[in-house]
Protein backbone atom coordinates (compact mmCIF):
# COMPACT_ATOMS: atom_id res chain seq x y z
CA UNK A 1 0.00 0.00 0.00
CA UNK A 2 2.96 2.26 1.07
CA UNK A 3 4.94 1.75 -2.78
CA UNK A 4 1.24 2.19 -4.76
CA UNK A 5 1.06 5.95 -3.49
CA UNK A 6 3.99 7.06 -5.32
CA UNK A 7 3.58 4.84 -8.50
CA UNK A 8 -0.18 5.91 -9.15
CA UNK A 9 1.61 9.40 -8.70
CA UNK A 10 4.15 9.13 -11.14
CA UNK A 11 1.51 7.38 -13.41
CA UNK A 12 -0.99 9.96 -13.24
CA UNK A 13 2.04 12.67 -13.73
CA UNK A 14 2.91 10.46 -17.13
CA UNK A 15 -0.66 10.69 -18.48
CA UNK A 16 -1.57 14.61 -17.57
CA UNK A 17 1.72 15.27 -19.19
CA UNK A 18 0.56 13.37 -22.43
CA UNK A 19 -3.35 15.11 -21.69
CA UNK A 20 -1.43 18.11 -21.95
CA UNK A 21 0.09 17.50 -24.98
CA UNK A 22 -2.91 15.67 -26.65
CA UNK A 23 -5.11 19.01 -26.06
CA UNK A 24 -2.49 21.48 -27.17
CA UNK A 25 -0.77 19.72 -30.20
CA UNK A 26 -2.87 16.72 -30.77
CA UNK A 27 -6.50 17.64 -30.93
CA UNK A 28 -7.59 19.53 -34.19
CA UNK A 29 -8.15 23.05 -34.32
CA UNK A 30 -11.85 24.26 -34.67
CA UNK A 31 -12.68 25.99 -37.38
CA UNK A 32 -14.57 29.38 -35.85
CA UNK A 33 -13.13 29.82 -32.44
CA UNK A 34 -9.42 28.93 -33.64
CA UNK A 35 -7.04 27.80 -30.37
CA UNK A 36 -8.71 29.24 -27.64
CA UNK A 37 -11.57 26.14 -28.03
CA UNK A 38 -8.70 23.74 -26.38
CA UNK A 39 -9.64 25.40 -22.79
CA UNK A 40 -12.89 23.37 -23.32
CA UNK A 41 -10.31 20.22 -22.90
CA UNK A 42 -9.27 21.55 -19.47
CA UNK A 43 -12.69 23.11 -18.14
CA UNK A 44 -15.29 20.26 -19.40
CA UNK A 45 -12.77 17.24 -17.63
CA UNK A 46 -13.10 19.79 -14.67
CA UNK A 47 -16.80 20.53 -14.46
CA UNK A 48 -17.34 16.96 -14.89
CA UNK A 49 -14.98 15.73 -11.85
CA UNK A 50 -16.51 18.63 -9.80
CA UNK A 51 -19.91 17.02 -10.25
CA UNK A 52 -18.84 13.39 -9.63
CA UNK A 53 -17.05 14.69 -6.68
CA UNK A 54 -20.11 16.21 -5.35
CA UNK A 55 -22.22 13.83 -5.98
CA UNK A 56 -19.77 10.75 -3.76
CA UNK A 57 -20.09 13.90 -1.00
CA UNK A 58 -24.06 13.55 -1.77
CA UNK A 59 -24.02 9.58 -1.39
CA UNK A 60 -21.62 9.53 1.49
CA UNK A 61 -23.78 12.29 3.20
CA UNK A 62 -26.92 10.50 3.47
CA UNK A 63 -24.93 7.29 4.71
CA UNK A 64 -23.47 9.83 7.71
CA UNK A 65 -27.12 10.76 8.46
CA UNK A 66 -28.04 7.28 8.24
CA UNK A 67 -25.43 5.52 10.08
CA UNK A 68 -23.36 7.82 11.60
CA UNK A 69 -20.03 6.47 10.36
CA UNK A 70 -16.76 8.44 11.21
CA UNK A 71 -15.45 6.98 7.44
CA UNK A 72 -18.66 8.96 5.45
CA UNK A 73 -17.94 11.83 7.60
CA UNK A 74 -14.02 11.61 6.52
CA UNK A 75 -15.12 11.17 2.65
CA UNK A 76 -17.72 14.03 2.85
CA UNK A 77 -15.26 16.77 3.61
CA UNK A 78 -12.34 15.40 1.74
CA UNK A 79 -14.58 15.54 -1.55
CA UNK A 80 -16.61 19.01 -1.28
CA UNK A 81 -13.09 20.46 -1.02
CA UNK A 82 -11.36 18.87 -3.83
CA UNK A 83 -14.84 19.19 -5.68
CA UNK A 84 -14.51 22.92 -4.81
CA UNK A 85 -10.82 23.00 -6.26
CA UNK A 86 -12.32 21.70 -9.32
CA UNK A 87 -15.27 24.02 -9.34
CA UNK A 88 -12.83 26.63 -9.16
CA UNK A 89 -11.08 25.95 -12.04
CA UNK A 90 -14.33 25.83 -13.96
CA UNK A 91 -15.31 29.20 -12.81
CA UNK A 92 -11.74 30.33 -13.90
CA UNK A 93 -11.08 29.04 -17.59
CA UNK A 94 -15.08 29.74 -18.21
CA UNK A 95 -14.54 33.34 -18.16
CA UNK A 96 -11.26 33.15 -19.97
CA UNK A 97 -12.45 31.31 -23.08
CA UNK A 98 -15.85 33.68 -23.02
CA UNK A 99 -13.64 36.72 -23.48
CA UNK A 100 -12.39 36.12 -26.53
CA UNK A 101 -15.45 33.95 -27.86
CA UNK A 102 -18.39 35.92 -26.56
CA UNK A 103 -16.82 38.92 -25.80
CA UNK A 104 -17.78 39.40 -22.10
CA UNK A 105 -16.07 37.83 -18.88
CA UNK A 106 -19.32 36.65 -17.59
CA UNK A 107 -23.21 36.67 -18.49
CA UNK A 108 -25.94 35.76 -15.43
CA UNK A 109 -26.86 33.14 -17.41
CA UNK A 110 -28.59 30.16 -16.17
CA UNK A 111 -25.68 27.64 -16.31
CA UNK A 112 -23.21 30.21 -15.41
CA UNK A 113 -25.43 31.48 -12.23
CA UNK A 114 -26.35 27.92 -11.41
CA UNK A 115 -22.34 26.45 -10.93
CA UNK A 116 -21.78 30.09 -9.10
CA UNK A 117 -24.23 29.13 -7.03
CA UNK A 118 -23.04 24.78 -6.63
CA UNK A 119 -19.65 26.60 -4.92
CA UNK A 120 -21.09 28.84 -3.04
CA UNK A 121 -22.74 26.27 -1.39
CA UNK A 122 -19.81 24.14 -1.12
CA UNK A 123 -17.44 27.29 -0.09
CA UNK A 124 -20.43 27.87 2.33
CA UNK A 125 -20.53 23.81 3.57
CA UNK A 126 -16.55 23.74 4.08
CA UNK A 127 -17.01 27.52 6.21
CA UNK A 128 -19.67 25.68 8.31
CA UNK A 129 -16.84 22.29 9.02
CA UNK A 130 -13.93 24.76 9.58
CA UNK A 131 -15.35 27.13 12.14
CA UNK A 132 -18.23 25.75 14.13
CA UNK A 133 -17.20 23.54 16.83
CA UNK A 134 -20.64 22.00 18.05
CA UNK A 135 -20.71 18.64 18.15
CA UNK A 136 -23.78 18.41 15.72
CA UNK A 137 -21.36 19.85 12.97
CA UNK A 138 -21.12 16.96 10.95
CA UNK A 139 -24.53 16.16 11.27
CA UNK A 140 -25.49 20.03 9.73
CA UNK A 141 -22.80 19.86 7.40
CA UNK A 142 -24.49 16.36 6.20
CA UNK A 143 -27.71 18.14 5.93
CA UNK A 144 -26.37 20.85 3.57
CA UNK A 145 -24.66 18.50 1.60
CA UNK A 146 -27.54 16.88 0.82
CA UNK A 147 -29.81 20.48 -0.41
CA UNK A 148 -26.33 21.19 -1.90
CA UNK A 149 -26.37 18.31 -4.05
CA UNK A 150 -29.31 19.17 -5.78
CA UNK A 151 -28.29 22.16 -7.33
CA UNK A 152 -25.84 20.01 -9.04
CA UNK A 153 -28.74 18.05 -11.65
CA UNK A 154 -29.81 22.02 -12.14
CA UNK A 155 -26.08 22.83 -13.39
CA UNK A 156 -26.11 19.94 -15.77
CA UNK A 157 -29.35 20.23 -17.13
CA UNK A 158 -30.13 23.82 -17.52
CA UNK A 159 -28.76 24.04 -20.98
CA UNK A 160 -31.44 21.19 -22.00
CA UNK A 161 -33.80 23.27 -19.76
CA UNK A 162 -33.24 26.88 -20.55
CA UNK A 163 -32.48 28.85 -23.39
CA UNK A 164 -28.48 29.90 -22.00
CA UNK A 165 -25.92 31.58 -23.76
CA UNK A 166 -23.59 28.57 -22.84
CA UNK A 167 -22.87 26.11 -25.47
CA UNK A 168 -25.27 23.41 -26.02
CA UNK A 169 -23.84 19.78 -24.94
CA UNK A 170 -21.03 18.24 -27.19
CA UNK A 171 -22.51 14.92 -25.53
CA UNK A 172 -26.21 13.57 -26.02
CA UNK A 173 -28.81 16.48 -26.41
CA UNK A 174 -28.21 16.55 -30.06
CA UNK A 175 -25.21 17.74 -29.55
CA UNK A 176 -22.07 16.57 -31.93
CA UNK A 177 -18.13 16.36 -31.71
CA UNK A 178 -15.40 15.53 -33.98
CA UNK A 179 -13.96 11.84 -32.94
CA UNK A 180 -10.52 13.43 -32.36
CA UNK A 181 -11.54 15.96 -30.19
CA UNK A 182 -13.68 13.61 -28.20
CA UNK A 183 -10.77 11.56 -27.52
CA UNK A 184 -8.59 14.41 -26.54
CA UNK A 185 -11.81 15.29 -23.92
CA UNK A 186 -11.98 11.99 -22.96
CA UNK A 187 -8.18 11.21 -21.91
CA UNK A 188 -8.01 14.35 -20.45
CA UNK A 189 -11.18 13.71 -18.61
CA UNK A 190 -9.33 10.11 -17.59
CA UNK A 191 -6.29 12.37 -16.26
CA UNK A 192 -8.35 14.52 -14.59
CA UNK A 193 -10.11 11.80 -12.46
CA UNK A 194 -6.72 10.35 -12.02
CA UNK A 195 -5.20 13.15 -10.97
CA UNK A 196 -8.74 14.23 -8.26
CA UNK A 197 -8.26 10.30 -7.15
CA UNK A 198 -4.74 11.27 -5.95
CA UNK A 199 -5.42 14.44 -4.36
CA UNK A 200 -8.48 12.95 -2.29
CA UNK A 201 -6.03 9.95 -1.29
CA UNK A 202 -3.49 12.77 0.41
CA UNK A 203 -6.49 14.70 1.40
CA UNK A 204 -8.30 11.48 3.15
CA UNK A 205 -4.61 10.92 5.07
CA UNK A 206 -4.44 13.93 6.44
CA UNK A 207 -8.04 14.30 7.50
CA UNK A 208 -7.31 10.68 9.30
CA UNK A 209 -4.26 12.02 10.75
CA UNK A 210 -6.24 15.14 11.94
CA UNK A 211 -8.24 13.06 13.40
CA UNK A 212 -6.63 10.80 15.34
CA UNK A 213 -4.61 13.94 16.72
CA UNK A 214 -7.72 15.38 18.10
CA UNK A 215 -9.09 12.12 19.68
CA UNK A 216 -5.42 11.77 21.46
CA UNK A 217 -6.03 15.58 22.88
CA UNK A 218 -9.19 14.78 23.92
CA UNK A 219 -8.25 11.91 25.64
CA UNK A 220 -5.43 13.62 27.18
CA UNK A 221 -7.91 16.73 28.67
CA UNK A 222 -9.98 14.19 29.94
CA UNK A 223 -7.19 11.62 31.66
CA UNK A 224 -5.10 14.94 33.06
CA UNK A 225 -6.04 15.17 37.05
CA UNK A 226 -7.66 18.41 37.88
CA UNK A 227 -6.36 21.80 38.96
CA UNK A 228 -3.10 20.42 37.12
CA UNK A 229 -2.67 23.53 34.89
CA UNK B 1 -3.25 32.13 -27.35
CA UNK B 2 -3.00 34.39 -24.78
CA UNK B 3 -6.52 33.41 -23.23
CA UNK B 4 -5.33 29.77 -23.92
CA UNK B 5 -2.38 30.12 -22.04
CA UNK B 6 -4.03 31.84 -19.29
CA UNK B 7 -6.51 28.95 -18.50
CA UNK B 8 -3.55 26.18 -18.45
CA UNK B 9 -1.37 28.18 -16.34
CA UNK B 10 -4.48 28.85 -14.09
CA UNK B 11 -5.74 25.73 -13.64
CA UNK B 12 -2.28 24.61 -12.54
CA UNK B 13 -1.87 27.83 -10.42
CA UNK B 14 -5.48 26.50 -8.32
CA UNK B 15 -4.10 22.92 -7.77
CA UNK B 16 -0.72 23.75 -7.11
CA UNK B 17 -1.60 26.37 -4.82
CA UNK B 18 -4.45 23.61 -2.97
CA UNK B 19 -1.14 21.16 -3.19
CA UNK B 20 0.84 23.82 -1.39
CA UNK B 21 -1.78 24.35 1.51
CA UNK B 22 -2.08 20.62 2.11
CA UNK B 23 1.88 20.09 2.29
CA UNK B 24 1.26 23.25 4.40
CA UNK B 25 -1.43 21.49 7.38
CA UNK B 26 0.35 17.99 7.02
CA UNK B 27 3.53 19.56 8.35
CA UNK B 28 1.65 21.37 10.63
CA UNK B 29 0.12 18.50 12.01
CA UNK B 30 3.32 16.81 12.16
CA UNK B 31 4.89 19.91 14.50
CA UNK B 32 1.75 19.28 16.68
CA UNK B 33 2.67 15.39 16.79
CA UNK B 34 6.37 16.37 17.23
CA UNK B 35 4.98 18.45 20.46
CA UNK B 36 2.93 15.90 21.99
CA UNK B 37 5.51 13.55 22.22
CA UNK B 38 8.08 15.28 24.11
Amino acid sequence: MKRAFPIFAVLTAALLSYAMYEALVAAPTEKTMGDVQRIFYYHVPSAWTAFLLFFINFVVSVAYLVRRNPIADAVAVVTAEVGVVFCTVVLVTGPLWARPVWGIWWTWDVRLTSTLVLWLIYVSYLMLRRFSSSGQTPVLAAALAVFGALDVPLVYFSIWIFRTQHPQPVIGGGGSIDPRMLRVLLINWAAFLCFAALVCWSRYRLERLQRDVEETQALEALLEPRGSR
Amino acid sequence: MTFLYAAYAATWLIHILYLGILVRRYSRLRNEIEQARK
